[in-house]
């Protein structure tokens, strides 16, 4: 193992950027530098160490190098390995689903909802099934909203009604008719085993048996979601790690109008 | 102890008597009544256990009994001691006569309550020398290995799996973790009965059951004394089964336990009044057993910010610390919470930090002060977030907090891998090591950032505490004083397990608990 802070290797690869062909950056034009950390059940020793190695070399990287090796227990051991993956991807061939609208500011939206609609919207959102945090929830609706994007409660249009955690789906929906709610939003914080896939899916299915499906807007976030993957769930749109109350509510408004809600 | 923060101590004595006030306010009601749980708790003690057909716990049997004839009012000793008293069956004998039919406890001819205690009192009796018998099984094994004098690393292990729980603990136990909590499962709190023998399904974390706390306490004991150090064991006395969880810790020997009524009102939307009568009684037991009770202030700062909210805390540390008075607990075992939730952003966060911590520590000098990690600026950026834990880390170390909640760098990510632990683990003793007696060498500038900020938060908690002891803690709760959440009187979940108790009511345990000392 040679290791060293300094890559002494000459460069025997094209260092020119190619978009179709674009490949891991460490510190050069398609070094393909990467790092992985796990751990493997198995003694800290050479044979180890070989493991981890083989392992990385079998996701597609070269080189690998076992940079720590550290024993956890008995039969597990953590390791940091790098290398250069030798894959590449086609970055000007890719097509991303996204949420298009340009985002709107707090007045702004409040202005657009006072011209269309001429009454306040009704925004229910919660935490549901077994999902027990309220964090992602929570920085969308209360007042104080997260990283100085105020959240829904502090909107004039906006009627925000926060549900909390562990709401499920059957009395989430039960509250949407109750409330008469516009906008539904759910989030899923951190779930075990994909539970959140599965929470997700169930509650469009009871929207879709109950008839329901286009009488709300039903958003979904959370940090381990995307757009694509919300519109593959059924949802309208699915806002990631990064987005915020705004961006909610434009979406939510817009998406209102487009659908001659009044 | 010095004093770093030229704290007002007449602050902090009438905060202190505020909050007595309320306290013997709220203890009134409390006395007043019972709960289904209570009584389900006291069934267990008395050694009632096991499930029926229906996978019914025979302690929810016997309370529903009590329910359905409409006699709960009377309490479980005293109607299991009249029938034991009548045809000389043990209380699970008891149970299972109820259970299949045969027995109707509100038919039973009334004995004396002399011939009454004397049924019940020896089984009671044997239950409080078997848990008598873990202290002092705790103790040993303290006196035999010592204990650590620096803060407690303290981690979560949430498989849903005991059996894989009981992997991940061992392995951080000797990675140097001092204490292992499991997280239940989502959702148990809400539960008005404790699930039975040893499971392997759950989500986010794994049902407290007896069985599962036997389990995981025989392997805690075992790596332990391969390790020479005695490995605590913690779990969660809060939900709808407060007590009956703190009865089956005191029976396993468990050694920390969340316990806070007011996180369950804020947070699980709890009914008030259910969950302090079950704290009362959860906490008589965890006093009695030697058990440190955690608080849960430092959830308030996840919803509410932690800068403008932070007299919350310590108010809500007050409040604490006069209910466990009530129930009997020593200082000594009450680990009042906080946490370390700043915004990165926040120019001088960390000094705030700092003098809320340390004021925590002046204030309440003999508890073992219970530290969480950062949880709610965690991002998912593993590397920002190793550093945030670390200066976490050196709060604790600087401030001499006691039991420290490892941050894992993989918070908002997933529950924590066994690496995620190692590497949390290796931090804290790396900074603990490094920087151990650096508190001990710094004093805070008279007047300066650190000393103006404990001042400033002590000087509203004061207030706070002043306005709660006019309008009561029931109306305070409903206001949304503590972390931004309303919660009416007789809204949430439990109250229609509450009853006012009637003349003969009794509950040996709170007679033989709080009575002597362990």
């Amino acid at each position: 193992m040679s290791g060293g802070l300094y890559n002494t290797h000459k460069a025997d690869f094209d260092t020119t950027l190619d978009l179709t062909r674009v490949k891991a950056y460490g510190d050069t034009m398609n070094d393909g530098k990467v790092q992985f950390s796990f751990t493997l059940p198995v003694k800290n020793d050479e044979r180890g160490m070989e493991a981890a190695r083989q392992l990385v070399r079998k996701m597609g990287v070269e080189e690998p190098n076992v940079a720590a090796a550290k024993s956890l227990d008995k039969e597990f051991t953590f390791y940091v390995v790098y290398g250069s993956v030798v894959h590449s991807v086609d970055y000007e061939h890719i097509h991303v689903e996204t949420v298009e609208e340009e985002t709107m500011g707090m007045e702004e939206t409040d202005e657009f909802i006072r011209e269309h609609f001429g009454r306040k919207i009704i925004m229910l959102g919660a935490s549901t099934g077994t999902d027990a945090h309220t964090v992602g929830i929570d920085a969308i609706m209360n007042r104080k909203g997260f990283a100085g994007h105020y959240g829904l409660e502090r909107y004039e249009m906006i009627e925000a009604i926060n549900m909390g955690a562990q709401v499920a789906n059957e009395d989430f929906l039960k509250k949407a008719i109750e409330t008469d709610a516009d906008v539904l939003l759910i989030s899923q914080t951190v779930t075990q085993k994909d539970i959140h896939i599965q929470n997700l899916t169930e509650f469009i299915e009871l929207l879709e048996a109950e008839g329901l499906r286009d009488r709300f807007v039903v958003c979904c976030g959370g940090a381990r979601m995307t757009h694509e993957l919300a519109k593959e769930l059924g949802y309208d749109a699915g806002f990631g790690s990064g987005k915020y109350a705004d961006d909610v509510a434009t979406f939510a408004v817009t998406e209102m109008v487009k659908r001659g809600v009044k | 102890m010095e004093s770093k923060l030229n704290l007002n101590t007449s602050l902090v004595d009438k905060a202190r008597e505020s909050a007595s006030h309320i306290a013997a306010d709220t203890q009134d009601f409390i006395d007043l009544h019972t709960t289904v749980t209570v009584e389900r708790a006291v069934c267990r003690l008395l050694g009632i256990d096991g499930i029926n057909e229906l996978e019914v716990p025979l302690p929810n049997v016997v309370v529903d009994h009590l329910v359905a004839k409409g006699i709960l009012n009377g309490g479980a000793a005293y109607y299991i001691g009249n029938a034991m008293a009548e045809t000389g069956m043990t209380p699970q004998q008891v149970a299972e006569a109820i259970d299949a039919e045969k027995l109707d406890l509100s038919a039973v001819a009334a004995h004396s309550i002399e011939e009454i205690r004397a049924a019940i009192m020896p089984i009671a009796s044997a239950a409080t020398e078997r848990i008598r018998g873990n202290v002092a099984r705790r103790n040993q094994y303290l006196n035999e290995f010592g204990d650590k004098t620096d803060p407690y690393l303290y981690v979560i292990v949430a498989t849903g799996n005991i059996y894989e729980d009981i992997t991940q603990a061992k392995a951080a136990a000797k990675q140097g973790a001092d204490i292992i909590a499991v997280i239940r499962t989502t959702g148990q709190s809400l539960l008005d009965y404790v699930p039975y023998g040893a499971t392997t399904e759950g989500f986010g974390g794994t049902y407290a059951t007896q069985e599962n706390f036997r389990l995981m306490r025989a392997a805690l004991d075992e790596v332990g004394e391969q390790e020479h150090r005695y490995i605590r064991l913690c779990n969660y006395c809060s939900g709808l089964c407060m007590p009956e969880i703190a009865a089956m810790g005191a029976l396993e020997r468990l050694d920390v336990m969340l316990n806070d009524a007011l996180y369950g009102i804020l947070f699980r939307d709890i009914n008030m009044q259910r969950t302090l009568i079950d704290q009362y009684f959860s906490r008589v037991i965890n006093s009695f057993a030697g058990v440190i009770i955690n608080t849960g202030e430092d959830n308030y700062l996840t919803t509410a910010d932690a800068v403008e909210e932070a007299h919350t805390v310590l108010a809500s540390q007050f409040l604490n610390e006069q209910f466990a008075l009530k129930a009997g607990l020593p200082e000594e075992q009450m680990g009042l919470g906080h946490a370390f939730e700043i915004s990165p952003d926040v120019e001088n966060g960390f000094l705030f930090e700092l003098a809320q911590a340390q004021m925590a520590r002046e204030i309440f000098p003999k508890a073992p002060l219970k530290y969480m990690p950062p949880t709610k600026f965690m991002t998912g950026d593993i590397f920002r977030g190793n550093v945030q834990d670390a200066l976490f880390n050196m709060v604790t170390i600087m401030t001499g907090q006691k039991l420290h909640l490892l941050g894992m760098m993989t918070e908002a990510i997933h529950t924590p891998f066994m690496s995620d632990r190692a590497v949390s683990i290796e931090n804290a003793q790396y900074i603990f090591r490094t920087m151990h007696d650096l508190g001990s060498e710094l004093s805070f500038k008279d007047g300066g950032i650190i000393q103006s900020r404990a001042d400033e938060v002590l000087t509203k908690a004061t207030e706070l505490l002043g306005e709660i002891e006019q309008m009561g803690l029931f109306t305070t709760l409903e206001k949304g004083v503590f972390a931004d959440i309303k919660r009416p009187r007789d809204g949430g979940k439990g109250l229609s397990g509450v009853v006012l108790k009637d003349e003969c009511y009794f509950n040996p345990f709170i007679e033989l608990m709080k009575g002597g000392e362990a």
